[in-house]
């Protein structure tokens, strides 16, 4: 018997559905089997950063309604070996279409075949949001080191709290951007941790490649020399209970040039 | 013209007025006529026109709001006389409950956060933060181990003497009573240990703890609520 994980955020934009894919992609890495489930019903994306649009049946909604059998919506990714699998949602309906309780069935059912199932959330506190979280064991809560995002970190902590099932959140904080954090122009890490006081899972930097990978439809974690890939890969392994240290954001590879200015604290 | 009956009204004279002590076995009925009897018997006044104030002391009887009125309709019928109290020994559980509440520091252990609101009727004792967008309210005072950095409401139902203590005061915004005061537009460092209160003048002030022992000597409670 699996478990489910459920990612969410409260705010919108700071990286739920790559966190999603990424995580996803590498825990088959590691030999996992893992469903990858998208809750964002009607606004549906995790389809296309997996690169799976085009082979999408069935959806969610149908097989919650009974209209297909649960493998037959089930959309295989050929890059892992029957590891890898995504439950897509339904772009035709809304997020009324299916209760708490049914996608609570679905996980059930999912988490008797797969090691993980990653529940993708969508933005907001709402109806979307209360069937992400009715299957789930676990949460994880994406921010980033803005302000606004983690006000709607703290929301949502509190009312995933409130949930009996859900073991107590642990936070990966998305989108560093390593030069604003360093001249306190956002909030550093230890800042972010104290404020929410949960458990930190893993941190990632901004990375552009990040979002040309998406647009490919390969997530990141694919690519074994890519920074935020190792991020989301060490967090795959802290999800497995390895005991990984926290990446350091300093910069790499830098030239001759940037070295010497940094020597002398100028900003490259 | 004195009757032969029990007397049910005791009338003793003080500086502050008149005190009477009812009888507390008697039917309310009875208590009234002989109230009415007592007081159209002899003159009360004290000779320049002034009103005389009076103390009701109940003994063990509890009185319905109604029937207070009664009394006190009847003996401000008299004309130089007004009702200045009226003194049970007896209140109802109800009341005991809500003194009892009010005077009870609740604490909790937790971290209030973003849309959550907490709320005491008594005193809050929050071991933990309060974040922003939290908030936290009571009919009492407030005292936070934590840091403060939400809203803090303290005496809601119209106390002006409760006072908000934090052992890291960085609030959105204070309330105290009907007082509202937010956080300059600029945050500073965090302020350790401070409390805010409300001076003579209704004005919230942001203090050290240190100085609510001369603030508020009631807040030192060494034999419980009461």
């Amino acid at each position: 018997m699996g478990e489910a994980i459920v990612i969410t955020s409260g705010k919108g934009g700071v990286g739920k559905t790559t966190t999603s894919a990424n995580l996803g992609t590498a825990l088959a890495i590691l030999g996992k089997r893992v469903c990858l489930v998208d809750t964002d019903i009607g606004l549906r994306n995790l389809d296309v950063v997996m690169g799976l649009e085009n082979r999408i049946i069935y959806d969610l909604v149908d097989v919650v309604e009974g209209r297909c059998k649960m493998h037959q919506a089930l959309v295989k990714d050929k890059r892992f070996d029957d590891l890898l699998y995504l439950m897509p949602a339904a772009q035709t309906s809304d997020k009324t279409a299916v209760a708490p309780e049914q996608i609570k069935n679905m996980v059930q059912e999912l988490k008797q075949e797969f090691d993980y199932v990653i529940i993708d959330c969508p933005a907001g506190i709402e109806q979307g949001y209360k069937n992400a979280v009715s299957g789930a064991d676990k949460a994880i809560v994406v921010t980033t080191p803005e302000i606004s995002a983690v006000r709607d970190a703290d929301r949502i902590i509190g009312l995933l709290e409130q949930e009996e099932n859900v073991e107590s959140p642990r936070l990966v904080v998305n989108r560093i951007r390593n030069h604003l954090m360093k001249n306190g122009d956002t909030m550093d890490i230890d800042e972010i941790v104290q404020h929410l006081s949960i458990d930190l899972l893993g941190i990632v930097a901004d990375d552009d490649e990040v979002i040309k990978a998406s647009n490919h439809g390969e997530p990141i974690a694919m690519d074994p020399k890519n920074r935020a890939s190792i991020a989301y890969r060490n967090i795959a392994r802290r999800i497995l209970g390895e005991s990984v240290p926290l990446q350091v954001l300093e910069e790499q590879n830098k030239g001759m040039m940037a070295k010497i200015k940094s020597f002398f604290g100028v900003r490259s | 013209m004195k009757t032969k009956k029990q007397q049910y009204v005791t009338i003793k004279g003080t500086k502050n007025g008149l005190t009477l002590h009812l009888d507390d076995a008697c039917s309310f009925d009875e208590l009234l006529d002989g109230l009415q009897n007592m007081l159209s018997i002899e003159q009360y006044t004290d000779g320049k026109g002034q009103k005389i104030s009076v103390h009701v002391k109940l003994g063990n009887r509890f009185l319905y709001k109604e029937q207070e009125e009664q009394l006190t309709e009847l003996i401000a019928s008299k004309k130089d006389l007004f009702v200045h109290s009226i003194d049970s020994e007896v209140i109802t559980k109800k009341e005991a409950q809500q003194i009892r509440e009010e005077a009870e520091i609740i604490s909790v252990s937790k971290i209030v956060r973003s849309g959550q609101v907490l709320q005491v009727k008594g005193d809050l004792l929050l071991i933990g933060d309060v974040n922003p967008g939290g908030t936290v309210r009571a009919g009492g005072n407030i005292f936070v181990l934590g840091s403060l950095k939400g809203i803090a409401h303290a005496g809601f139902n119209g106390n002006n003497q409760a006072v908000i203590a934090a052992s890291e005061m960085l609030p959105t915004q204070l309330r105290i009573n009907h007082v509202l005061n937010r956080s300059p537009d600029h945050i500073q460092k965090g302020n350790e240990m401070e409390c805010a209160y409300l001076d003579t003048d209704g004005n919230m002030v942001i203090e050290r703890l240190q100085h609510l022992a001369h603030l508020r000597p009631d807040l030192t409670r060494l034999e419980g609520g009461m």
